[in-house]
């Protein structure tokens, strides 16, 4: 049980890394990219290629992935996101879902099926661990994404909040108009943002790759996983995407390790369901004057008798 | 039945959708019945793939009702898609006839739609479509929990076999038709009823909607169980004429991928759009589906180029530009010309 808590802790490290993108895009360009999960897998397998094709070293190969991710972000917010932002809400829905059929089918028919894995390139570091007590051991690659995680979270966030470029990022995503009045090029700002979130994605998806088999195909799963390391943490809060995504491992671990196997996706869903759930909840009852009230309120209206009490904060409230 | 137009007092004169459409409705009505009369004059083949067709039609006219009509993208209608086809396999395993069966499969589809309406609707815009794409994943694990799914292996409707398979290809195609029919006709008289006019406002601003009156919740719920239903329809019209059911293939995000592309390459919040498109990308599935990957990547383009630069689709580019109508929404007010 322990065991099982410690490993989702570290995994959940690796979700933190994966959402940080999604989250920071949402937060300033206000968007939801559906190609999230398969910018990461993208970003696997150039990874996969610079180690398989190029001969590279697989850390090498991460690093010079890293500015490829930068710039493809780069250019996909200039050329695709920008154009769609303009005209409402549907279309960047649309054309970053058709993006992310664009890239699975593009990698499948690049790559083809064969599931890869970075593993063996890594040498002993994907099978070695510490040894903590008798019984509880952690695997070093875990670790390794785990801190490396924390890092690149606390990078993003010491950004944010000294430097020029993060307070620019800062004062668009409150609001890009006031933004532009003071000098700063909201769309610069954007294309920066998702340069940034694109590069973190990739660097999320070459240690996917170093821990498990991927497929062209694994992204979807991987943006669901995202997703809901974002909304459980709460939206726009890096260290709630670090909480949301530790939350998110734990319940994926325990409920693969007491339940079974099979449950491991199924629990996360479940908690993430459960999260929005109780966020609905608790902003009724909040409106409604409490939770105490709420529920005052929700157990009289079954029973059929409203007190004058209750009656009369509802109106008070609208 | 007044024919002619209406004249108001104020100088206007109004035009109702089946003023318009009348000749369109017309020729569809005819349509209707030279198509039920392929199975006797048709090849098998022929009659094989019209039904694939209806599939396609009724999936993309639902995603159109859903997004283009009431703007809520979901990328979880494969939910709705796979569990039609497991609620007919469950009734027919508790000794149900098939195609009884697939019409309760689907309206317990539309029920399991109504509770999940009730928090799926409360989240907006991408969160939304999110959240049904979990949803489906969710419903796709539960389901491959019960055994006679048989997990990834999947099973068949075996019960298909008491029919000659001549004779299946044949109900099958019959019901298709008139699945289509049927759902195509609710579909019209909706986006024309008062909530489809709310519907449309909501998607325009959901706020002002609110502001004059509208109950925001009661009209998306009616949409998505709409919706839900015709998907669900969708599922056992094909486990129908593919007789197998695997988890994998029914409850694929793949078919969000097609309904989407259907539709804006057809004409998103156009009636005949979304018909349009599921022809076209049935006649790409003949001439380019074994390319496999490289096919499917080129419809990924295809949706973000026309996202891009034609949003209306083919359909909608070409009413705009010819400036006629067949099947228009609502009422149309015109200045009446002084004579």
């Amino acid at each position: 049980m322990l065991d099982a808590i410690i490993q989702g802790l570290l995994l959940g490290g690796y979700y933190a890394m994966l959402a940080a993108g999604l989250s920071l895009l949402f937060g300033v360009a206000k968007f939801i990219n559906l190609a999230h999960g398969d910018l990461a897998i993208l970003g696997a397998y150039l990874v996969l290629f610079g180690v398989k094709v190029l001969g590279l070293s697989p850390w090498l190969s991460v690093l010079l992935s890293l500015p490829i991710m930068g710039i493809l972000g780069w250019l996909l917010q200039k050329y695709l996101f920008t154009r769609t932002q303009a005209a409402g809400f549907l279309l960047p829905l649309l054309v970053t879902f058709g993006l992310g059929a664009v890239l699975q089918n593009g990698l499948y028919g690049v790559f083809g099926s064969d599931t890869r894995s970075l593993a063996n390139y890594i040498g002993d570091l994907s099978w070695d661990s510490w040894q903590l007590t008798d019984q509880i051991s952690v695997g070093k690659l875990p670790v390794i994404t785990f801190a490396c995680a924390i890092l690149v979270l606390a990078g993003l966030q010491l950004m944010l909040s000294f430097t020029r470029l993060g307070r620019a990022i800062r004062a668009t995503a409150s609001d890009p108009e006031a933004a532009e009045l003071n000098g700063i090029n909201a769309n610069a700002v954007h294309c920066s943002v998702s340069a940034i979130a694109v590069m973190v994605t990739g660097l999320a998806g070459a240690f996917l790759a170093m821990r498990a088999q991927i497929t062209p195909y694994d992204g979807p799963v991987q943006l669901i996983f995202a997703f809901e390391a974002v909304v459980i943490g709460g939206i726009g809060s890096l260290w709630g995407t670090l909480i949301g995504g530790i939350v998110l491992g734990i319940s994926q671990s325990l409920g693969a390790t007491l339940i079974s196997a099979q449950w491991f996706q199924l629990t996360g869903h479940l908690v993430f369901l459960a999260v929005l759930t109780a966020r609905f909840y608790s902003a009724i009852a909040h409106q409604r004057g409490g939770w105490r009230m709420f529920l005052k309120q929700s157990y009289f209206s079954i029973t059929g008798s409203l007190p004058s009490k209750v009656t009369k904060t509802k109106i008070k409230n609208g | 039945m007044k024919i002619s137009s209406q004249v108001n007092t104020e100088g206007f004169s109004t035009e109702h959708w089946y003023q318009v459409g009348r000749p369109a409705l017309m020729v569809g009505g005819l349509l209707f019945l030279v198509l039920a009369t392929v199975p006797f004059w048709g090849s098998g083949l022929v009659v094989d793939k019209l039904t694939t067709l209806f599939v396609y039609i009724l999936l993309a006219v639902m995603w159109n009702l859903l997004a283009g009509y009431a703007g809520l993208v979901s990328v979880g209608q494969q939910a709705f898609l796979g569990l039609g086809g497991y609620f007919a396999l469950r009734l027919v395993d508790i000794g149900m006839s098939p195609y009884p069966a697939f019409i309760v499969g689907a309206l317990i589809c539309a029920l399991v739609a109504l509770v999940i309406s009730v928090f799926a609707l409360r989240l907006k815009e991408g969160e939304f479509a999110i959240a049904m794409w979990v949803t489906a994943e969710v419903i796709r694990i539960l389901v491959m929990f019960d055994p006679i799914v048989q997990g990834e292996t999947g099973t068949s409707l075996l019960a298909m076999n008491q029919y000659a398979p001549e004779l299946r290809r044949n109900i099958n195609f019959w019901f298709g038709l008139l699945v289509v029919a049927g759902m195509l006709g609710l579909v019209l008289w909706l986006v024309n009823s008062r909530i489809g006019a709310a519907a449309q406002a909501i998607r325009d601003d959901e706020e002002a909607a609110k502001s004059i009156g509208i109950r925001v919740m009661r009209v998306k719920q009616i949409i998505f169980v709409v919706a839900a239903f015709g998907c669900a329809l969708a599922g056992s019209l094909w486990l129908a004429s593919s007789v197998t059911f695997q988890p994998r293939t029914y409850f694929g995000v793949q078919w969000t991928v097609f309904m989407l592309f259907m539709v804006l390459v057809g004409g998103l919040k156009t009636f005949e759009g979304p018909i349009l498109g599921a022809i076209v990308f049935f006649l790409l599935q003949e001439f380019f589906g074994d390319y496999g990957a490289w096919y499917l990547a080129g419809l990924g383009v295809t949706a973000i180029l026309f996202a891009l630069y034609a949003p209306n689709g083919i359909w909608g580019e070409w009413q705009n530009r010819k400036g006629v109508r067949f099947l228009p929404t609502g009422v149309t007010l015109t200045l009446k010309n002084k004579e």
